[in-house]
C-alpha cells in the first residue's frame, strides 16, 4: 500500500523551504507536491515581467503574499533603452488588485509606475507593508501621495522607495500622520534607500510651524534608516541625530559648512552617541575639515558610500583608515592607489570595493588611480569578492595577479574607459589576464569585460566559468566563434549583453536551443541580421524575439542588414502586446 | 512578410560597415576572399542563406567596427567590390598588429561611436579633440548610471551656488508640492557633459604625468585659486587642509608664490586662441570668460614668453571689457 503524507504535513515541511530554486525543485516531485507547494507558495520573484503573465502567475499561485518584479534590461541603465519600451506595470497591479488582496509587499525594479498604478496599489491591499521602486520611471508626488494617504501606518521598517525626489512625500507622509495622530510622530520608520541621490527630508522646521508641532524634530524611536536630501545643511545634523540615537544608517545631507568649532564638537559628539551606526552615505558637497567629526563611528561602520564624496585622497585616507571594519566601499577614484594601499592596509574585512570616475568622459585621466590599486586591494582584503572598478589602464600581469591573489571573487566588473584599451606595458590585448579571472575564481557569478579583447578571451570564458550566471560585453571579440564560446561553454549563464561587438548570426543560430536555458540576451550595435532574427522567431516558439530599431520597420531594409539592438528572453506568455512602435517580435508561424 | 525584398547583393552590408581608410589592401582582399570561401563550405538549405553567408563574411571581417547596427543609408547596390576595401587594416586586430594602441582605431572607425540611435544626445561636441572623443561620443559609455552622473555635475554647480541656496529652500519646497513628475533616469543627458565642465578646468604641472582638475567657479579671485593650486600641487601632502573660509573670502595672508613670481613655477593658462598667457593680467571676469586650461610651468619656460604675454594682455586690456 503507497503510503504518502497527508496535505497538511507537507504544507507543514514546505513552510521551512524558502529559496525559489528549492521551492521549484519540490514542485517537480510529483503531481501532489505540486499542488501542495503553489497553494503553500507566499513569495515569487520574476526576473523579467514578460517571461510570464499576471494570469499565469495567479494561477499557478493563488496565495502570493510578496511578489517581485524586474522590467527593462540591465542597458536601460545607460540610456541604451529608447523610452515607452514597456515594462509597465499597472496590468500587473491591475490583476493583483483582484487575485491577492492580502498581498503585502511589492519589489520592482526597472519598471514604469505611473501614478494610477500606485493608486491603484494604495487602494487594493488592505494589509500592505512594503514597497520597493528602484530605478522605475513614471510616476510623481500625486501617486506617492496616495500611497502615503492610504497605507501610511502600515509601512514596515523595510519599505524603500528610491530613484526619485521624496521631498514632497515626506510632506504629504508626515502631514498625513499628523492627521491621525495628535503627536507628530514619524512612525513607522519609513525608510527611503537611496540608490538615487535625492531622498527623504524631515526639515520639520522649515514647513511647520513650531507652535503647531512644539516638540521639533520629533522623536523617531523606531527609526532605523534615514537619508537626508541634499538640500539638507549640515548644521541640522546633530540635532537630528541626537533624536535617533539608534540609526542604524544615515545618508547625510550637503556635508560642508563654513568652519565653526561649536558646530564641529556637536556633531562629533552626536555621531559618538549613535552606537548602532552600520552605514554612512551622502556626503554631498563635502568639506574636508568636518570629515573627522564623523569618527567617533568609524569603528562600527561597514558600509561607507563616499561616491558623491569629491574630496582628494589624503582626507579620503585619513576617514577610510578609520573604519577597521569596513566591509562595503564605494568611493570616488580621488582615493587613487595611495588611497588604495592604505585602504588595504586598514581594513581587512573588506568585501565590496565599487571605485567610480569623477571624470568619465575625460580621456586623459585626473587622478592617479591605477591598476596597482586594485592589485593592492586583492593582496591586503582576504575577504574582497566583489569589486566594480573604473580605470584608465591595465595589465594582464595585474589581472592575474588579482585572479591568483582572490581566488573567492564572485563578481568582477571592470570597465577601462577608452574602449578597446590594450595592456599597456606589452600593448597585448587583455585576453590573458581576463582569461586568468575566470580560471582561478571559480566561483564567480558576474563578469563585465572591457579593453582590448578576441576571441580567446572568450574561449578562455567559455572553457572555465562553469559558474558565470552573468556577462556584460562591450567593443570586444573578433566574430562569431566568441559569441559561440559563451553560448556553448557557460553552463550557468542567464543573463547575457552584449554592445558594439561583430557577433553575427552564425553563433546565435547555432546555439538557439541555449537561449530558452538563459533569462535574457541583449545584443545592440552587432551584426546580427534581420534574417537571422526571424528564422530564430520562427523556429523557437518559446523565445521572444524582439527586434528595436528606430530606423524604421526592418523589413523595408534589406534581410541581411544588421538590426540595431536585439533582445531575446524566455518567455511562457507569447509575445507580449505592448510593444512600442520600434520594437517588433519575430513571431513563430501558427 | 519577407517576399519582395531586394537581393542582397551590395545592399545594405549584413555587418558593420565600418569606414576608416584602408591601409593594406592586398592584405585586406586576401583575408577576406579566405573568409568568405570558409563560409561557403557551410551553407544550408535555407533560402537566402548563401548570400546570407555573403553577409556573414561581411560581418566577420569587419572586426574593430563593432558599428552593426548604423547603416548608411544611400549604400550602391553595386558596391560589393567597395566592400572589398572597407575592410581595411583595422578591422582584423588580431591579424596585424597594430602599434598604436588604443583611441585612433577607436575614433576614425565612424560606425562604432555613431552606433545606433544617439539617445542622450552624446552629440554634444566634446572640447576635448582628438582620441579623447573616442568615449564621450558613445551612447552608454562609460556605464555610468544617469542619476550618477547628474549628480556629479550638479555638485559641481551646487558648490558655485551654495550661496544661493538658503534663500531658495523656502522656494524649492514651494514648488515640489505641486505635481512633479519623475522621469526616472534624466534624458537631459544633452547639457551634462559640457555643464559639467564649465566650472572645471584642468591643470597641468612640468614634471607631473597627471593632471587635476580645479573649479573655477569657487573662486572669486586669482588669490584663492593660486593658493588653492599651490595646495593641490605643492602641499598635496600636509595633513591640515587651510580651513576654507578663510580662503574663500580671499583673505589668505601668504601672497600666493606662484603669481608673484618668485617660486620656479608660474600659473600660466591656455586662452581661447591657443596661446598660453601668464595668469592674473586680464581681470577675473575676463579670465574666466577666456581660459581653456591651465599649466604651471617653469619659470625657465616662461620667460621666453613673457614678451608676448605682455603684447597681448596690452591688446586684452585695451578691449571694452
Amino acid at each position: 500500500m503507497a503510503y504518502s503524507f497527508p496535505e497538511e504535513v507537507l504544507e507543514h515541511v514546505f513552510s521551512f523551504i524558502h529559496t525559489d530554486k528549492d521551492r521549484n525543485a519540490i514542485s517537480l516531485v510529483c503531481k501532489s507536491w505540486y499542488e501542495v507547494e503553489r497553494w503553500s507558495r507566499r513569495r515569487i520573484f520574476i526576473g523579467n515581467c514578460y517571461a510570464v503573465s499576471p494570469g499565469i502567475v495567479i494561477r499557478r499561485f493563488p496565495e502570493l503574499r510578496s511578489v517581485a518584479l524586474k522590467g527593462k534590461p540591465h542597458f536601460a541603465d545607460f540610456n541604451l533603452v529608447p523610452d515607452g519600451w514597456g515594462g509597465n506595470v499597472y496590468p500587473w497591479i491591475a490583476a493583483m488588485a483582484m487575485a491577492y488582496p492580502m498581498l503585502e509587499e511589492l519589489r520592482l525594479k526597472r519598471m514604469v509606475v505611473t501614478d494610477e498604478s500606485l493608486e491603484l496599489i494604495s487602494r487594493s491591499f488592505k494589509n500592505f507593508k512594503v514597497l520597493v521602486l528602484s530605478s522605475c520611471e513614471g510616476f510623481s508626488t500625486d501617486g506617492l501621495a496616495a500611497i502615503a494617504a492610504n497605507c501610511s501606518g502600515r509601512f514596515s521598517e523595510e519599505s524603500r522607495i528610491s530613484s526619485f525626489d521624496l521631498l514632497s512625500f515626506a510632506t504629504f507622509f508626515l502631514s498625513n500622520q499628523t492627521k491621525r495622530y495628535n503627536r507628530f510622530e514619524l512612525k513607522p520608520a519609513c525608510e527611503v534607500d537611496i540608490g538615487s541621490p535625492i531622498s527623504l527630508i524631515p526639515d520639520f522646521a522649515h514647513h511647520w510651524c513650531p507652535s503647531t508641532f512644539p516638540a521639533w524634530p520629533p522623536r523617531c524611536p523606531s527609526l532605523r534608516t534615514l537619508r537626508l536630501n541634499r538640500a539638507v545643511p549640515l548644521d541640522r545634523l546633530p540635532n537630528l541625530l541626537r533624536r535617533a540615537p539608534q540609526l542604524v544608517e544615515l545618508g547625510t545631507g550637503a556635508y560642508s559648512a563654513e568652519h565653526r568649532p561649536e558646530v564641529f564638537s556637536s556633531l562629533a559628539g552626536a555621531f559618538s552617541n549613535c552606537k548602532e551606526l552600520k552605514s554612512l552615505s551622502g556626503f554631498w558637497d563635502v568639506v574636508p575639515d568636518y570629515l573627522p567629526a564623523v569618527y567617533p563611528a568609524c569603528s562600527g561602520i561597514t558600509s561607507l558610500n563616499l561616491s558623491y564624496a569629491t574630496i582628494q585622497s589624503p582626507d579620503l585616507i585619513k576617514l577610510v583608515t578609520q573604519c577597521q571594519n569596513l566591509q562595503r566601499l564605494w568611493v570616488l577614484d580621488y582615493i587613487e592607489d595611495s588611497g588604495l594601499d592604505a585602504l588595504a592596509a586598514s581594513c581587512k574585512d573588506l568585501q565590496e570595493l565599487r571605485v567610480f570616475p569623477s571624470e568619465p568622459y575625460d580621456m586623459e585621466g585626473n587622478v592617479a588611480l591605477t591598476e596597482q590599486g586594485l592589485v593592492s586591494v586583492s593582496e591586503g582584503c582576504p575577504k574582497l569578492h566583489s569589486v566594480l572598478y573604473f580605470c584608465r589602464q591595465m595589465t594582464n600581469a595585474a589581472l592575474v595577479s588579482i585572479a591568483k591573489n582572490r581566488p573567492n571573487m564572485t563578481r568582477f566588473r571592470l570597465c577601462i574607459i577608452e574602449p578597446r584599451t590594450r595592456d599597456y606595458q606589452t600593448l597585448e590585448p587583455l585576453d590573458v589576464g581576463f582569461g586568468a579571472i575566470v580560471e582561478h575564481c571559480k566561483e564567480l557569478h558576474r563578469l563585465s569585460l572591457s579593453g582590448l579583447l578576441t576571441d580567446r578571451v572568450f574561449e578562455y570564458i567559455g572553457t572555465h566559468a562553469k559558474k558565470l550566471e552573468m556577462l556584460s560585453v562591450a567593443f570586444a571579440g573578433d566574430g562569431d566563434l566568441g559569441l559561440h564560446h559563451v553560448l556553448s561553454g557557460c553552463k550557468s549563464l542567464r543573463k547575457l549583453e552584449i554592445r558594439d561587438c561583430p557577433f553575427g548570426d552564425k553563433a546565435l543560430l547555432a546555439n538557439a536551443a541555449k537561449l530558452e536555458t538563459m533569462r535574457s540576451l541583449w545584443m545592440s550595435s552587432c551584426s546580427v541580421s534581420f534574417g537571422a532574427c526571424k528564422l530564430l522567431g520562427q523556429k523557437m516558439p518559446r523565445l521572444n524575439v524582439e527586434v528595436m530599431d528606430e530606423r524604421g520597420r526592418p523589413d523595408s531594409r534589406p534581410e541581411s542588414c544588421s538590426v540595431e539592438k536585439l533582445y531575446i528572453y524566455r518567455s511562457v506568455a507569447g509575445p507580449r502586446s505592448d510593444m512600442p512602435r520600434f520594437v517588433w517580435t519575430m513571431k513563430t508561424p501558427s | 512578410m519577407d517576399s519582395g525584398l531586394s537581393s542582397l547583393g551590395g545592399g545594405s552590408g549584413g555587418g558593420g560597415c565600418g569606414g576608416g581608410s584602408s591601409t593594406n589592401e592586398s592584405v585586406t582582399t586576401v583575408s577576406k576572399v579566405e573568409v568568405v570561401e570558409q563560409m561557403s563550405t557551410e551553407a544550408s538549405s535555407y533560402p537566402g542563406e548563401a548570400e546570407l553567408e555573403l553577409g556573414l563574411g561581411l560581418s566577420l571581417g569587419t572586426g574593430g567596427g563593432g558599428g552593426g547596427g548604423l547603416v548608411k543609408p544611400k549604400q550602391p547596390s553595386s558596391a560589393w567590390g567597395e566592400y572589398g576595401r572597407i575592410l581595411t587594416a583595422k578591422d582584423f586586430p588580431s591579424v596585424l598588429s597594430n602599434a598604436s594602441s588604443t583611441a585612433p582605431r577607436f575614433s576614425n572607425s565612424s560606425a562604432g561611436p555613431v552606433s545606433g540611435t544617439k539617445r542622450a544626445a552624446d552629440s554634444a561636441v566634446s572640447q576635448e579633440v582628438g582620441s579623447a572623443t573616442a568615449a564621450s561620443q558613445v551612447v552608454g559609455w562609460p556605464p555610468i548610471r544617469a542619476y550618477r552622473m547628474n549628480s556629479l555635475v550638479n555638485q559641481a554647480k551646487a558648490l558655485a551656488a551654495e550661496d544661493d541656496k538658503a534663500d531658495s529652500e523656502n522656494d524649492k519646497f514651494k514648488d515640489t508640492l505641486k505635481k512633479k513628475p519623475y522621469t526616472g533616469s534624466n534624458k537631459n543627458n544633452s547639457t551634462v557633459k559640457e555643464k559639467g565642465h564649465l566650472g572645471f578646468v584642468k591643470v597641468n604641472m612640468d614634471g607631473l604625468p597627471i593632471g587635476r582638475k580645479v573649479d573655477l567657479d569657487a573662486h572669486a579671485c586669482y588669490g584663492t585659486l593660486a593658493q588653492t593650486l599651490e595646495d593641490m600641487f605643492f602641499r598635496h601632502n600636509t595633513t591640515m587642509p587651510p580651513i576654507r573660509s578663510d580662503v574663500e573670502k580671499g583673505q589668505s595672508t601668504n601672497p600666493s608664490k606662484l603669481l608673484d613670481g618668485s617660486s620656479e613655477f608660474v600659473l600660466t593658462y591656455e586662452d581661447k586662441e591657443g596661446d598660453w598667457m601668464l595668469v592674473g593680467d586680464v581681470p577675473w571676469g575676463m579670465f574666466l570668460s577666456t581660459v581653456k586650461r591651465l599649466r604651471i610651468m617653469r619659470t625657465s619656460e616662461a620667460n621666453g614668453l613673457a614678451p608676448r604675454f605682455q603684447e597681448r594682455s596690452e591688446r586684452q586690456r585695451s578691449k571694452p571689457i
